[in-house]
């Protein structure tokens, strides 16, 4: 018998009980709707873990001065004063693995602008500083590096610094005075909003870290350098090429530490996805138990057909079908059913997901790994579930059938 | 297989394996025997019969003779424990199952008592269903149905679904799935047996007409008016043939039908 014929029949079958082949689907479609949208809201939750960890710029280095040691007493990461300008410049002169790289000071302060006031950390930073942080202006410039050579007095706000000094205008143009220094409004940046630790990443103001050093805290050293490297795979030889050339330009004797740290955004990254993956295993492994059960249904229902369509079966058998005939034709109406109800599930899942995007703002990220996925298993599940049923059927002996009443 | 899978055209020389002398079916010694539990019940002891083609055949007997056992074998839908069946050239006693599959495809067409039509499938649908196992193509498949039901006069019925028809149009859809594959044997299992007296001898006028134009048919009956079409008898008891004559004046069931009073209209119109 072609396969064509034997689609064609299995359809007709099908339709004769529409309503039991729709539920005998049920299963199958909530089964793999649950999938699509349990691994889509997974998926959609690395996403934006992802997101919020990149948020922090890609490829990105931070090297820290190392701890203060004094008389046995360590002060911490970052006391010390080991970063120098000079650093700086040999880095991007010697590390071909660095791509870009801003110094870094700081001070904190109050912030004054006309009658409002916030108080607020001051990042001094380089002029690519917003590139390697991927970050954006929304509106106005940045400063330029012949700023950061004069240390001018301007500064560019974060959009939460900018909303609280200047509710009602545009702050551009504008002067703030940061600790009694008053200094120009550029621009206001883009929207970053919280990163990984929950921190409002707009709740601060850029300089140029000449200016911070020379005017705001008079402090000579770096508190940090912050550097991409050209690719992710360029991290691990970028941070090996500053440890060394840091090393040597310290002085630092063979076993002895060093006297600053380099910090990676991969292994944070790593941490955080690996969470957020465990979590879409998760879901979709509960998801599947019921896609399990749709097919335990279409394996039910088939038994039932095969029984109740015995004489059918002796029928098509006097006439000349083979065991193999029978055996195709019972194993299509499965699959056909677990297949319908495949694709109609995947259409229920994406459109769920999208719904649960909208009404519930929760990101959801339908990829075709999923739906290739679950389509899959929903064909395996046809062919699993419905053999058994399909070879009771072709083992059946043709006068018995034809009997049976 | 030895033979030739189609069956030839009657007049046509016997395929090879086939005794020239035009013999269809020729069956030595053949035993069926089954297992009840622990009792063994021989419903065939012995059978030794054979039947050339264009025949005729009635066979008859008690319930519990080993008709039944013996149509089935005849049928290729069970398998003799001893002996041997050749039909039409082939040895069909040590076939497999799916040989046999094939054989029931090609060479034979059945006709059962309860007609046995798939429900809410069409007339035509129904008759197309053996070629639907065989090689035909979509289009060939429609002209043989057609050509098939128009030979048991249903030709305007094609689309009808087996609901919608009298029984004697059910038995005649059957019938005419029965033939729509060219078969070398119609076997029919108690054709008339669920219809009335005077459908049941329609019934039988479209056999005999069949036979007149070469088919071989054989027949199942317990009702001797029935067994009065066929031009021989075949008689069974306790798993043997009790007697084996020809009819020497068979019933024409165009006679019969002509003699019936005429009642009301027993077809739906």
């Amino acid at each position: 018998m072609k396969v064509l014929n034997i689609l064609i029949s299995a359809f007709r079958a099908l339709q004769r009980n529409k309503m039991r082949s729709f539920l005998t689907m049920l299963g199958i479609i909530i089964g793999v709707a649950a999938v699509i949208a349990m691994l889509a809201i997974g998926q959609g939750a690395q996403y934006s873990v992802e997101q919020q960890i990149s948020s922090l710029g890609t490829n990105v280095l931070i090297v820290f001065p190392g701890s203060q040691n004094a008389g046995g007493v360590k002060g911490g990461a970052g006391t010390n004063t080991t970063l120098t300008e000079d650093d700086c410049i040999a880095i991007q002169r010697e590390c071909p693995a660095v791509a870009l790289l801003s110094p870094g000071t700081q001070a904190g302060g109050q912030i004054i602008a006309g009658n409002m006031n916030w108080a607020t950390g001051i990042q001094g930073t380089g002029s690519d500083y917003l590139e390697i942080r991927k970050w954006g202006i929304e509106y106005g410039d940045f400063y330029t590096d012949a700023d950061i050579k004069a240390a001018a007095k301007v500064c560019v706000l974060g959009k939460t610094v900018a909303d609280a000094l200047f509710p009602d205008g545009s702050p551009v143009g504008q002067t703030v005075r940061i600790r009694n220094v008053p200094c120009k409004v550029l621009g206001v940046l883009t929207k970053k909003g919280q990163n990984a630790m929950g921190q409002d990443q707009d709740d601060v103001v850029l300089a140029p870290w000449t200016t911070v050093k020379r005017r705001l805290t008079w402090f000579p050293y770096l508190r940090q350098i912050l550097v991409s490297a050209a690719t992710p795979a360029a991290i691990p030889v970028a941070q090996q090429q500053i440890t060394e050339l840091l090393r040597m330009r310290h002085k630092i004797a063979p076993y002895d530490p060093d006297d600053f740290t380099i910090r990676n955004q991969a292994d944070l990254a790593n941490a955080a996805t690996a969470t957020t993956q465990i979590l879409t295993i998760l879901l979709a492994s509960i998801a599947s138990v019921s896609l399990l059960v749709g097919g335990i249904g279409i394996m039910n229902i088939m038994l039932v057909s095969v029984t109740e369509r015995t004489r059918e079966i002796g029928i098509r058998m006097s006439v000349g079908a083979r065991s193999k005939d029978i055996l195709t034709q019972f194993l299509i109406e499965a699959l056909v059913l677990s297949l319908l109800g495949g694709i109609t599930g995947i259409l229920l899942g994406v459109g769920g997901s999208q719904a649960i995007s909208t009404l519930a703002k929760w990101p959801t990220i339908i990829t075709f790994f999923s739906i290739l996925l679950s389509f899959g298993f929903s064909i395996a599940i046809g062919i699993f579930f419905g053999f058994y049923p399909a070879r009771k059927a072709a083992m059946l002996n043709p006068i018995d059938a034809l009997r049976y009443e | 297989m030895t033979g030739a899978v189609k069956p030839a055209p009657i007049a046509a020389t016997p395929p090879p394996g086939a005794s020239g002398d035009g013999l269809l079916i020729q069956i030595d010694h053949l035993s069926r025997t089954y297992m009840l539990g622990e009792v063994e019940v021989h419903a065939l002891r012995g059978i030794s019969v054979s039947v050339r083609r264009g025949e005729f055949v009635a066979i008859m007997g008690a319930s519990g003779s080993g008709k039944s056992t013996f149509m089935n074998i005849l049928g290729c839908l069970d398998k003799p424990t001893k002996g041997t069946y050749i039909l039409d050239g082939i040895d069909v006693s040590g076939l497999t199952r799916d040989e046999l599959a094939r054989i029931r495809n090609n060479k034979l067409g059945f006709v059962f008592q309860g007609f046995n039509l798939l429900s809410r499938t069409s007339a035509i649908e129904n008759v197309e269903l053996p070629l639907l196992y065989g090689t035909a193509s979509l289009k060939d498949r429609e002209a043989r149905a057609i050509k098939a039901l128009n030979m048991v006069g249903l030709g305007d019925r094609i689309h009808h679904f087996p609901n919608q028809l009298s029984g004697g149009q059910q038995q005649r859809v059957a019938i005419a799935r029965a033939l729509v594959n060219d078969p070398s044997i119609v076997l029919a299992d108690e054709p008339t047996g669920n219809l009335d007296s005077r459908t049941s001898v329609e019934v039988m006028g479209i056999f005999q007409d069949l036979n007149e134009k070469g088919i071989t048919v054989i027949l199942v009956t317990h009702e001797p008016d029935i067994a009065q079409f066929a031009k021989r008898h075949i008689i069974f008891r306790d798993g043997r043939i009790q007697s084996d004559k020809p009819n020497p004046s068979p019933k024409l069931a165009a006679d019969v039908i002509r003699d019936l009073p005429a009642l009301d209209l027993e077809e739906p119109v």
